[in-house]
């Protein structure tokens, strides 16, 4: 059974300028986010995404298209009647108010009692293990100190969804990976919806309930991680999460015929012209000879540690990717220059029609 | 041993501005203040003799035939109203100074430019031809009162000139722009994502001004006040043209007793007082301003 839907946005359009020179930054946006998930939107800079966290925060109204909380429409509510919070990505913390006053801000403004802003501060400083640094100024705070304090700021007033633009870009990579953890442990503790936003395929794969692809002001593909990394619903998806070989081939009956040469047996998918699409560590390498291989030819080897980046090329020059996992015994004995057999494992090839 | 040098060196380049800061601030400073505690001469000027008449005379009148003393009422009125002009004319040229400043902080960087520079045109032109032209807007024939007679608003002229209010207008016209250049300078440092912040946790636009802008401003806000109210209390064209003769502020109190008046002693002591006045007044406000931001 799924959760019901918290925020959900309808046909949303926004544009930018008018008439000739209007940018559609979103362009006709359906999304459901459910209640209690971490929902993360993720696609490169200028897809849209922080677009679409601003409009679900109320600081920007849709061209057309409605937003909605629990099912009530939210579109016409300005920011300070939303029970919605954002962490934002400069933080934008008050600089004249202590990190106690900056967390009870939003239950003073609500104009909750002091004895309550009081108990509240106090615990969502230790829910981000502040408590030390209540009195200080949030100029004196380090960049992870000041990104705790943006949290607890954006979670004290108990939103019905927290949003959160790229709230860990400025970190470095450990405390990235460290806050990471954070977060969903927070999200977890606090149960309140999470909408993310980010640009970091690895953050919202580690991360997210579910993920939407954005791109160019529209969503490709919405679903859990595993799904979009192992079905991407189209090219796009497929390279910008993750690394993934794209061979040009024609489906007809079940049987895929690659235009650089062999053919491989696929149940499904899109029939005529296609793209072959598979991850690089479900390439297999196998002698060069194995009957139904694909015949390649070993250009270059990258060695990363935990595997070996293996790049070969087809019999009419077409690359292909192959990811082999380093085993104790080390040193396959691959060379370039050297004839080899490409299989792909079972179910891990992808058609995407163009 | 180097750190010594670059102490001696600092202090020979500064060398020249504190001799003339010396010189011109506190050498005349000091020459007032002797003259103040000196006898008046029959023509102006003083004899050199110790006296403190002129500072009785600033705060207390002997009556001529009973010899009795009382309080120099017309001095503390001139005073008052002195400083009731320079708070009106602070509160009004921020009241005005504060939307105008935002206006031009929030336009895009290559249009900022040119409103600060239309905000300093009126410092091209002499501020005694400019106070003459507020008097020509203002007077019984002048445009103001013409047009409004001319619409039918009013029946016969609006008497503004030789008023406070004159002065008022005119005080506020010449600082304006003391008070918006300082306020542009803390709102353009001002930090507009905080705006959503604060809006984003459920505050209202009266309390994003009163709990985020106002307290963020507050040093443009101090300097722009610091820098209309001082030259406000002393000031002499714009009530000498748009006051008449009866409205008085210190300033043309003081030039009344080394012309006129002939009282060099009482206008050395009235200068001082004034100069107190302006430093207990900053103190005060400094203070508050600083402990009202939490960092005093």
């Amino acid at each position: 059974m799924t959760a019901p839907t918290a925020v959900e946005a309808r046909n949303v359009v926004k544009a930018f300028g008018q008439g000739e020179v209007a940018v559609r930054a979103l362009d006709d946006v359906s999304v459901g986010i459910r209640r209690g998930e971490f929902f993360t939107l993720l696609g490169p800079s200028g897809c849209g995404k922080t677009t679409l966290l601003r409009l679900i925060a109320g600081f920007e109204a849709p061209t057309s298209g409605t937003i909605l909380l629990d099912g009530r429409d939210i579109t016409a509510d300005p920011p300070n009647r939303r029970p919605i919070n954002t962490v934002f990505q400069s933080y934008a913390l008050f600089p004249h108010l202590t990190v106690a006053e900056n967390v009870g801000f939003g239950l003073r403004m609500q104009g909750k009692p002091r004895a309550e802003i009081g108990n509240v501060t106090a615990r969502m400083l230790a829910l981000v293990r502040l408590e030390a640094l209540a009195g200080r100024r949030v100029a004196q705070l380090s960049g992870g100190q000041q990104q705790r304090v943006a949290l607890a700021r954006a979670l004290a007033p108990q939103p019905r969804v927290l949003l959160l633009d790229e709230p860990l870009s400025a970190l470095d990579l450990k405390l990235r990976k460290e806050m990471q953890i954070e977060l969903k442990r927070l999200q977890h503790e606090t149960g309140i919806t999470f909408v993310f936003v980010t640009h970091d395929q690895e953050e919202a794969l580690t991360m997210s309930d579910r993920i939407g692809v954005m791109s160019a002001g529209r969503i490709l593909q919405i679903g859990p991680p595993r799904e979009i990394y192992t079905r991407p619903a189209n090219r796009f998806v497929a390279s910008f999460i993750g690394e993934t070989n794209f061979l040009p081939a024609r489906h007809a009956g079940g049987r895929v015929t690659l235009e650089a040469g062999g053919e491989l047996a696929v149940e499904g998918g899109p029939e005529g012209q296609v793209t072959v699409a598979v991850r690089p560590e479900q390439v297999r390498l196998v002698p060069p000879d194995e009957p139904g291989a694909l015949r390649a030819t070993i250009r270059n080897l990258v060695y990363f540690g935990t595997d070996t980046h293996c790049h070969l090329a087809l019999a009419d020059g077409t690359e292909v990717v192959a990811r082999l996992q380093s085993s104790a015994s080390d040193d396959p004995g691959l060379e370039p220059g050297q004839p080899a057999g490409l299989r792909f494992a079972p179910g891990a090839v992808q058609l995407l029609g163009d | 041993m180097a750190r010594r040098d670059s102490a001696r060196s600092g202090w020979l380049l500064s060398a020249p501005a504190l001799a003339i800061l010396f010189l011109a601030a506190s050498g005349p400073l000091l020459v007032v203040l002797i003259y103040s505690f000196l006898v008046k001469g029959q023509y102006g000027g003083v004899i050199w003799e110790f006296s403190s008449d002129a500072w009785f005379e600033v705060f207390f009148t002997r009556d001529i035939f009973s010899d009795e003393v009382s309080l120099a009422d017309a001095h503390l009125a001139i005073f008052w109203r002195s400083v009731k002009l320079s708070l009106m004319t602070t509160a009004i040229t921020f009241a005005v100074g504060f939307p105008t400043a935002w206006f031009i902080a929030t336009r895009p960087p290559n249009r900022r430019a040119l409103w600060l520079f239309l905000i300093t045109i009126p410092f091209w032109t002499n501020l005694l031809i400019r106070t003459f032209a507020i008097n020509e807007v203002i007077r019984n024939e002048g445009i103001l009162n013409t047009l409004l007679i001319r619409a039918g608003l009013i029946g016969r002229p609006i008497q503004i000139l030789y008023t406070d209010t004159a002065v008022l207008i005119g005080m506020t016209y010449v600082y304006l722009p003391l008070m918006v250049l300082p306020l542009f300078a803390a709102i353009d440092r001002f930090d507009m994502r905080l705006l959503e912040a604060a809006y984003d946790l459920y505050a209202s636009r009266w309390q994003v001004l009163r709990r985020i802008i106002l307290p963020l401003v507050r040093p443009g806000i101090v300097a722009g006040s610091i820098l209309v109210f001082v030259p406000s209390l002393g000031a002499y064209v714009t009530p000498r043209v748009l006051g008449g003769g009866k409205n008085m502020m210190i300033g043309n109190f003081i030039e009344l007793q080394f012309g006129q008046g002939r009282n060099w002693p009482l206008g050395a002591a009235l200068s001082m007082l004034l100069l107190a006045i302006v430093m207990v007044a900053l103190l005060i406000y400094v203070r508050a301003a600083s402990r009202e931001s939490g960092h005093g």
